[in-house]
């Protein structure tokens, strides 16, 4: 049975992801789950996990919620509409 | 407050008789700058004709996705009180219901920390606080958690749960909208602060088919009470409406949708296998007729407000469910809705279109519910389920 990833691992690739896109491409919480399974595999990354991961980046401050039209997951930055 | 600006075409919306906005907020102006420079801003929107406010941006509290929705003046440097003019939501109590002492409570915590103009109640039904800046979000939010409020919902998030009175004032609703409202938002909280879907996804429960926090028309998830034995005929009352006049014929029977109710000047009959569950009877004899003893709710779902592609009226999804606690059913059917949905579905695609580009019968199958006559909506006419044992291969 493969080794389950951590909460940990999946919030650090979650961060790369966005901040790779930063500038370029928003991306939703949905967007950056489906990546990650699709990387380190449905049996040993869950939704759920996911979900962990996306709460420690945003409780953590390092990454923000966003909302232009639909909600993203963006590196925190200082008033981004003006 | 000393650089007040004129706004003649505001003045103007205070005359008549009607209360006005203008007049409260003129009245909040006298102690907010907020308020004030919102005066001005909308007088300019009036002299030019466009609106002059940015959508978007930075949203939430920390941890939270959800509940502050960001505003930004583009003529920051004309009315600097207003350059951010955030607005929070407040989760409501199910049915709206409130002790004066909450009321002033919120109100007070947004004079301090907001414009202190509010709007009771968004089309969510959240407690709307208007105006504020950045650094005023945490602060505004850890006073209204102290007092036990909570944020609501917005972005693609579910939405708050909202309900009618249900059966606190109203004797018809046939489940209890404010324990399970209450319950629902308790349940999906994550959901509620978290963006995790699609776009938004709004549950309204109405207690019974009047609907009267219209979710058929507003909410992806609709529940709405309904029966599904014999209404209820008390004799004696209907032999009293009779002889105050009531034309049981011409207002009763003739106006009901399915013609399931005959009247013979003596006699009420009811097929209650035709019954639509409209309403309609119970509505107009409200002493003689009752929902009938076997209570729950029908769901239905896709309902929507125009913004992508038009308004849209929830359909069918489950013609009668028991609504009781724990209600584990209508959670893990919501649980599975969200999942395919989350997966499947295209960014700001609301869930009722989902399923048009998808198909109710392929959404079925994945939610794992079964075809149900009554989600057609108009037969032989249009039928969107499939059956595939009713199609035969083509001659070779």
């Amino acid at each position: 049975m493969s080794t389950p990833v951590t909460v940990e691992q999946v919030a650090d690739a979650m961060f790369r992801m966005i901040s790779d896109a930063a500038g370029v491409r928003k991306l939703k919480p949905t967007d950056v789950t489906k990546a990650v399974i699709e990387q380190f595999g449905a049996d040993r990354c869950s939704k759920e996990t996911c979900k962990e991961a996306i709460r420690q980046l945003v409780d953590s401050g390092r990454c923000i919620y966003t909302y232009f039209g639909g909600s993203y997951i963006e590196l925190p930055q200082r008033e981004i509409a003006e | 407050m000393s650089d007040k600006k004129p706004t003649p075409k505001l003045d103007e919306l205070e005359t008549g008789p009607w209360p006005s906005f203008v007049r409260e907020m003129k009245r909040a102006a006298e102690t907010s700058p907020m308020a004030e420079g919102l005066l001005g801003v909308v007088e300019l929107s009036y002299e030019d004709r466009v609106g002059h406010w940015k959508h978007g941006g930075v949203v939430g509290v920390r941890g939270y996705g959800a509940g502050v929705i960001g505003r930004y003046s583009d003529v920051p440097e004309q009315f600097p009180d207003v350059a951010q003019f955030h607005t929070m939501r407040v989760n409501h109590p199910a049915g709206w219901f409130y002790k004066t002492d909450a009321l002033r409570k919120i109100c007070d915590i947004w004079e301090r920390h907001g414009s202190g103009l509010t709007n009771l109640h968004g089309a969510t039904g959240d407690v709307i606080l208007l105006g504020t800046k950045t650094e005023e979000l945490e602060p505004a939010f850890e006073e209204l958690t102290e007092n036990g409020f909570d944020l609501g919902g917005s972005g693609s998030v579910i939405r708050t749960p909202s309900c009618c009175v249900g059966p606190a004032r109203c004797e018809w609703a046939c489940f209890d909208t404010l324990a399970l409202t209450y319950d629902l938002t308790r349940h999906f909280q994550d959901e509620i602060h978290r963006p995790s879907l699609p776009y938004k996804f709004k549950i309204k429960a109405s207690g019974c088919p009047n609907d009267c926090v219209a979710a058929i028309a507003r909410a992806d998830l609709s529940v709405i009470g309904t029966w599904r034995d014999a209404i209820e005929v008390d004799e004696a009352a209907l032999a009293d409406y009779v002889r105050a006049g009531v034309d049981v014929r011409r207002d009763v029977c003739d106006l009901c949708p399915s013609r399931c109710l005959t009247w013979d000047d003596k006699t009420l009959t009811i097929d209650n296998a035709a019954c639509a569950r409209c309403m309609h009877c119970i509505n107009v004899l409200p002493k003689a007729l009752r929902p009938g003893r076997e209570r729950g709710a029908c769901l239905l779902i896709g309902g929507k407000a125009p913004i992508v592609s038009g308004a849209m009226l929830s359909s069918v999804l489950v013609p009668f469910m028991k609504i009781e606690p724990p209600y584990t059913e209508l959670k893990e059917l919501i649980g599975k809705i969200l999942e395919l949905w989350a997966d499947e579905g295209k960014n700001r695609e609301r869930v009722g279109e989902f399923i048009q580009r998808v198909g109710l019968g392929s959404f079925l199958e994945a939610i794992g519910l079964e075809p149900r006559p009554e989600m057609v909506k108009h037969p032989r006419e249009n039928p969107y389920v499939f059956y595939e044992e009713y199609f035969e291969e083509e001659p070779k």
